[in-house]
């Protein structure tokens, strides 16, 4: 019983941990890429509104990237603290990727954030968009290493035994394993429609205070865009996620669709009840045959029901609600952008009803990632390492007691910070017209 | 050609805690030092850190890769026994880092309770930092006298902090905040040196491996280097301090150069104590190192991008050199 505990202390705890800091990942990997495109607008069109924008959200970037470091320091040392047999078993090919990310992605970020916010007047124009470049870069190679670590963990291939030790038999087949490049592409499109959303958010808050201010309203179209065509982008791109996920991870998709039994013409449910003891749905709502078609393009076609794989099925009514809540608040987000880039075409002001539902919605994109994120994560059970090792055989040896404790601490000083952050937001999109960035005494900063 | 990876991965490891040590030890020292300033002082303390303390945290994550990589084995061994000082280390790194981002944002009594937080995260990361070196040196061993002895190193990575923060705002500050520096400096120094005297002792008490290594005859010659360098370095500080504040010709980088100095060599000599093991008397670095396939490929990363991100903080150091504003955004 105690170790049964223990086992589901440390996975709240970890994935307390990694939600907590994939919210501001999330935000972080497309705003970086943003900068960029906020600051070759200015060097090109030398109007202040640019440099306003970029300096506003240079500052939002600080404060996001700087919660996703420490919670990312927290999540370098859990990886030992709460599951020790996952290095020591699989550490050969996994550690590696760990290490990459270290090297190539968190000093180039960090070493160049600092001149990106505080060097505008200290450096040459080129050396400051070249920062501002590389932070983005850096971020994204950091997304490439631990989403390709990720899918490993989802669908390993190119390891082979020395022994009894897991080693690597080819390092390109194991960062191109079969999940990886829908993986990436889907976690980054969702990033640009999470950072579309919290800038447009942002920007529809201010706009609502003055509806002349240039900056905003350049701010919340480039936002509103972003997202639009990107969470367009992902019907597809989630749709070809989800039939790789079919091929190699049958299971995971049986419980995303709540299919208990085998069968052809399977449904498409709209609301279920998954009853997890007695393997079946209670209160069914479905149209026949759909899921077929969507999975198969063909109404007669058999899928794997969750039968298929005896016990080894993951919890299945966490998988199969955050599978529908991702999809819905993707399709809501998408509409929601589309509306609003097209009523402001031509220069056209939005009005103050579709600005209050942009600063309604400015964090949606929190819960459709993670969404997504448990629909993965909790779809991958039993399995830490799909079909190699139990998450139940790499849990430590810390006791509930010392896990419960830890928890809470956490727990505390998360809520502290989400609070905070959002207090600092709200504050920062408030104040963001008088964040000039130079007086009439320093002239014009650099182009 | 045959390369003993463990031995490489060590020597790796070593360079990334140590260039934690120092790097990080300065900006919590900084911290540290906070409620002993005025609230202009305290702007001009966080901008002198400002630009640099994200890349060198980053340093502890690489230290801490480079052991989950190499010494899988060893990372679970010692993360697990060091749980509650890791807890306790990474909340008081969270209150900081964010800390500093939303003081330069809050003002009036959030700016204050922001400051707070941001000192308490400091000093609890500090002595969280010495409990664990003081529990890893005598090989997580249970007993009141270890918990003693830990809480003795933590005091003494707290003394040790603050001389590092103190001697980089020699380099930083101008004025009034210099001229307190240069006391907290001399400060920070008894304390190290306290410190390292008991850290010694106790070691020497505690564990009879560490004891045989450094009592054995031959080698004690060459080895009484060390704390002759050990003193030899903590003078050099204490008198390039009180040349600056007596108004003569002294380079302000000497403390500093010197408080680095004395951390390299007492680097060494844990080093020499513990080699070969990994986890003292239990595990060898030879027992817990990964599969070789595994440690050469990251060897070439290494070798490739480590002269890269050395360059570029060095770029992000010159581009921020000279005395703090008390304004970090221009």
């Amino acid at each position: 019983m105690e170790n049964a505990d223990a086992l589901l202390l440390a996975r709240i705890q970890f994935g307390l941990n990694i939600g907590f800091h994939i919210l501001f990942v999330s935000i972080t990997l497309a705003l970086a890429w943003v900068l960029v495109y906020f600051r070759i607008m200015y060097s090109l069109t030398n109007k202040a509104r640019w440099i306003t924008s970029f300096n506003l959200w240079t500052r939002v970037f600080a404060l996001t990237f700087a919660v996703g470091v420490v919670t990312g320091i927290v999540m370098s040392f859990q990886f030992g603290t709460n599951w020790p047999g996952y290095m020591k078993s699989v550490g050969n090919v996994a550690g590696p990727l760990l290490a990459y990310e270290v090297l190539t992605a968190f000093f180039l970020e960090a070493a160049f954030l600092g001149v990106m916010l505080f060097g505008l007047n200290r450096v040459p124009g080129w050396a400051h968009l070249g920062a501002t470049v590389l932070v983005a870069v850096g971020t994204t190679l950091s997304a490439f290493w631990i989403l390709a670590l990720n899918s490993w963990m989802q669908t390993p291939v190119g390891y082979g035994y020395d022994g009894d030790e897991m080693v690597s038999l080819g390092w390109m087949d194991v960062i191109f394993n079969p999940s990886f490049p829908l993986r990436l592409l889907h976690m980054l499109m969702a990033s640009g429609v999470t950072a579309g959303f919290v800038i447009a958010g942002m920007s529809a808050l201010r706009l609502l205070r003055d509806r002349y201010d240039k900056a905003a309203y350049v701010s919340w179209r480039t936002g509103a865009m972003i997202a639009a065509w990107l969470a367009a982008g992902q019907i597809l791109v989630g749709d070809l996620h989800g039939l790789n996920t079919l091929e190699h991870q049958p299971a995971k998709v049986a419980a995303m669709e709540g299919l208990w039994e085998t069968q052809t013409r399977a449904p498409l449910l709209l609301f279920a009840i998954p009853n997890q003891e007695e393997r079946r749905n209670d209160h069914e709502i479905a149209i026949p045959g759909f899921g077929s078609w969507i999975l198969a393009r063909d109404v007669d076609a058999e899928i794997q029901g969750l039968d298929a794989f005896g016990e080894d099925i993951p919890p299945v009514a966490p998988v199969f609600w955050a599978f529908r809540v991702m999809v819905a608040l993707g399709l809501v987000m998408m509409v929601v952008a589309a509306y609003g880039v097209l009523r402001t075409r031509h220069g056209h002001l939005p009005s103050r009803c579709v600005l209050w539902v942009f600063v309604g919605m400015t964090f949606s994109g929190w819960a459709a990632v993670l969404s997504g994120w448990m629909v993965t994560e909790i779809g991958r059970q039993p399995w830490l390492v799909y079909g190699i090792l139990r998450t139940a055989d790499a849990v430590g040896p810390v006791g509930p007691a010392r896990l419960g404790a830890s928890l809470t601490l956490y727990a505390m000083i998360y809520s502290l910070l989400l609070v905070s952050y959002i207090v600092v937001m709200t504050h920062l999109a408030r104040r963001g017209r008088r964040l000039r960035p130079f007086t009439e005494e320093e002239g014009l900063p650099v182009k | 050609m045959n390369i003993d990876l463990p031995i490489v991965f060590t020597v790796l490891m070593g360079v990334s805690i140590l260039a934690y040590v120092v790097l990080d030890g300065y900006d919590l020292g900084v911290g540290i030092l906070l409620p002993f300033a005025t609230s202009s002082e305290q702007n001009v303390m966080v901008s002198s850190i400002g630009p640099f303390w994200d890349a060198n945290e980053t340093w502890l994550v690489l230290g801490v890769g480079l052991l989950l990589v190499a010494f899988p084995v060893a990372h679970g061994e010692v993360l697990t026994a060091l749980y509650m000082p890791v807890l306790i280390m990474l909340l008081g790194l969270i209150l900081r880092g964010v800390a500093f981002e939303m003081r330069i944002k809050a003002v009036g009594w959030h700016r204050e309770l922001w400051n707070w937080f941001f000192w308490v995260g400091s000093v609890v990361a500090a002595l969280a930092q010495g409990v664990m070196l003081g529990l890893y040196i005598t090989g997580f061993s249970h007993g009141i006298g270890y918990y003693i002895f830990a809480l003795v190193v933590a005091l003494g990575v707290v003394g040790g902090y603050v001389l590092l923060g103190a001697t980089w705002l020699i380099v930083r500050a101008s004025g009034d905040l210099q001229k307190k520096a240069l006391r907290w400096t001399r400060l920070g120094l008894l304390g190290l040196a306290v410190a390292l005297v008991l850290v010694t002792l106790g070691t020497m008490l505690e564990s009879a491996t560490i004891r045989e290594k450094w009592l054995e005859f031959p080698a004690l010659l060459a080895i009484m280097l060390i704390p002759i360098a050990l003193v030899v370095a903590l003078g050099w500080v204490w008198h390039a301090a009180q040349r600056i504040s007596e108004g003569l010709p002294e380079s302000e980088w000497t403390p500093f150069i010197g408080t680095v100095s004395i951390y390299v060599i007492a680097f060494l000599g844990l080093v020499y104590s513990i080699y070969p093991y990994i986890i003292i008397d239990r595990m060898t670095i030879w027992e817990a190192a990964a599969h070789p396939s595994s440690l050469t490929i990251v060897l070439i990363g290494a070798l490739i991008v480590l002269p890269m991100i050395v360059i570029y903080s060095g770029y992000a150091y010159y581009v921020f050199r000279g005395k703090a504003q008390e304004k970090l955004y221009d």
